[in-house]
């Protein structure tokens, strides 16, 4: 029986990624030992760094600037080519001259998240009390201490109030927490494919995926680094389970049905004879090329403890009331990650609470990872919400094009 | 509903720019105060909500097709996916000036709990349906015998959204009922224009195509 000879093999481009971790193709804002982040489990993280990158140009009274908040393991590459991949950005469709995220029209920040590992500190970054990577020893963060690292960038960037904050899935958390926490300082929202807090079933998936990192044996507690490895194969069967999540039955059925891979007949191995095994095994491979093992289970572990009424006594309205804040709420049809009915408690809160919503639904069998696809019709949402809060903001000469 | 579009010159609005709004949506326009927040429910494609936004009305919406929703959103609407019958009890009470239901009260499947709803929600309701009693109706049953089809009302009895046809009689009936307060009523032609005033009821019942009404909550004494 042949056993599993094409699992992922150890990535090549380890020194590029990890050059990125301290010193990223980004712009970076140093906060020293005066400016510390409070994060939720009761430790000032200091000093650490925000990497983020900006497109389009701020106006002259700053109230153009747009936040996009990334996703789980994505980054703030959003519209340049990834330094680390050379792909192009993953949210180019959005983000440009003349498309919804406008560049002609609005500055736009995307920073990479704290804790993450393409250029803020995370637990890749290199530990300044020991000059090596923090690994476990990095504080967990949380969905709330993300938003307040951006909210410290903003302030270094002199920028009081965003016109919108914007982001899908884990970005999609972050935009309601900007809400919750901040909401004199958003004008609009766009929540993506999300949702308040995350659902037992996602949180189960999340444990999966770190129990799998954790039990490759080149994991050493989280100090890979130092014993030169990598838990490549752990970090791309975790990348494997996720990455079904994010899809759908029937888009897994029209791209790959039971079709073979390169053969007509069953090799009676456990070889990926199937199209679906070689696409999954291909993501787990190119996935841990380019992102950070201790990172990903200090996200996921982020996204799990997201639960914005418990942090209000259990009632979601309360966590709105008053807030003016205009919000666009979009989910999928097919989306069994963050399904419609999640987005639907979201708008009735903010129905309770007397805000101004739109709430579309998208009919579509791309499942979750949707947000990140060209759906045109999502576009045409994201451009009309924006370009009618643009009016009421009183930038309706920038935000009215096409 | 009227197909009939044309161009009121109300009073005030001369200056707005030409554009074609259906004859009823104008009406209910009319009613609607400056400055005050609406609910639209059953907003359909959002033209009337359109109409409100430009006269300085903060309005938000209510569809149930998902279809009518993505439209009304990508048009800068504040709409939301949701059923009249089922969702306007998750809305606190006295949160909009006014609530609209504009052709809708038919097509739901408690029209007593709905309306009652519109007024929790709303100071003021504005109420627009097809008349069953329209005479073009009644001649139809009389003497053709079988179920009522005009062009305002084009389906069948079997593929009808419309469950709960009533008459403007019976809809004043209702009213008087439930202690709502008629603070206007109007019925219109098949052309969706008003009918002339101080026209007796029955007249109205007999003649108006649709009735369109602004409610209001009655005084507590009764």
């Amino acid at each position: 029986m042949a056993v599993v000879t094409s699992m992922p093999s150890p990535p090549t481009s380890r020194d590029e990624r990890s050059h990125e971790v301290d010193h990223p193709h980004s712009p970076v804002a140093h906060f020293g030992a005066d400016q510390p982040l409070p994060l939720d489990c009761g430790i000032n993280l200091s000093p650490f760094q925000i990497a983020y990158q900006t497109y389009g140009e701020l106006n002259a009274d700053k109230s153009n600037a747009i936040l996009i908040c990334h996703a789980l393991t994505l980054d703030q590459h959003v519209a340049n080519i990834h330094p680390v991949t050379g792909k192009g950005g993953w949210w180019e469709p959005m983000v440009g001259a003349g498309r919804p995220l406008d560049t002609n029209s609005y500055f736009i920040i995307c920073a990479n998240v704290i804790g993450g590992c393409m250029g803020s500190t995370g637990p890749a970054s290199t530990n300044p009390a020991t000059g090596k990577p923090w690994g476990l020893d990095f504080p967990v963060v949380t969905i709330p201490d993300m938003v307040r690292a951006q909210a410290m960038l903003l302030d270094r960037l002199g920028i009081e109030a965003l016109f919108c904050v914007v982001g899908g899935s884990m970005g999609g958390m972050q935009v309601l927490q900007w809400t919750a926490a901040y909401p004199e300082r958003v004008f609009s929202a766009l929540p993506i494919a999300c949702a308040t807090r995350h659902s037992a079933q996602n949180i189960a998936f999340h444990e999966l995926g770190r129990q799998a990192v954790m039990a490759d044996p080149n994991w050493h507690q989280g100090r890979y680094a130092e014993h030169a490895t990598l838990p490549h194969r752990g970090l791309a069967v975790a990348r494997m389970a996720a990455h079904i999540t994010y899809l759908s039955d029937a888009a897994l059925h029209r791209k790959f049905g039971r079709r073979m891979q390169d053969r007509e007949l069953p090799t009676f191995s456990f070889d990926a004879d199937f199209q679906v095994e070689s696409y999954l095994r291909h993501q787990g491979s190119s996935f841990v090329e380019r992102f950070d093992a201790n990172a990903y289970l200090y996200l996921t572990r982020a996204m799990d403890y997201f639960d914005i009424a418990g942090d209000h006594e259990g009632v979601l309205a309360s966590a709105f009331r008053g807030i003016k804040t205009r919000f666009c709420v979009v989910s999928f049809t097919s989306d069994w990650l963050f399904p419609t009915s999640e987005s639907r408690a979201l708008v009735h809160a903010l129905n309770a609470s007397s805000a101004r919503v739109s709430f579309a639904e998208i009919e579509t069998d791309r499942g979750h990872d949707a947000f990140l696809l060209d759906v045109p019709e999502f576009f045409d949402i994201a451009r009309g919400f924006l370009q009618s809060a643009a009016k009421a903001r009183g930038l309706a000469n920038n935000g009215a094009r096409r | 509903m009227s197909a009939e579009q044309q161009v009121l010159p109300l009073n005030g609005f001369a200056s707005e720019p030409a554009r074609r709004y259906r004859a009823d949506h104008l009406l209910v326009a009319e009613m609607v105060e400056r400055g005050s927040k609406v609910l639209d429910v059953g907003c359909g494609d959002g033209d009337l909500l359109q109409l409100l936004e430009g006269r300085g009305i903060d309005g938000r919406g209510i569809e149930l097709s998902r279809e009518g929703v993505n439209r009304c959103v990508a048009k800068g609407l504040a709409v939301v996916q949701g059923d009249a019958d089922t969702d306007l009890v998750d809305y606190p009470d006295d949160a909009f000036d006014y609530v609209i239901l504009s052709q809708t009260l038919q097509a739901t499947r408690q029209p007593k709990t709905v309306l009652e709803n519109l007024l929790r929600i709303g100071r003021r309701a504005i109420v627009s349906f097809p008349n069953f009693g329209f005479w073009r109706l009644r001649l139809q049953l009389l003497i053709g015998g079988h179920m009522p089809r005009t062009e305002n009302l084009p389906s069948t009895w079997y593929d009808t959204p419309n469950i709960h046809f009533c008459t403007i009689k019976d809809f004043v009936q209702l009213c008087d009922e439930t202690h709502v307060k008629m603070e206007r009523a109007v019925a219109l032609d098949n052309y969706g224009r008003p009918l002339r005033l101080n026209l007796p009821w029955w007249f109205w019942n007999m003649f108006g195509e649709q009735g369109v009404f602004l409610l209001s909550r009655a005084s507590k004494g009764r």
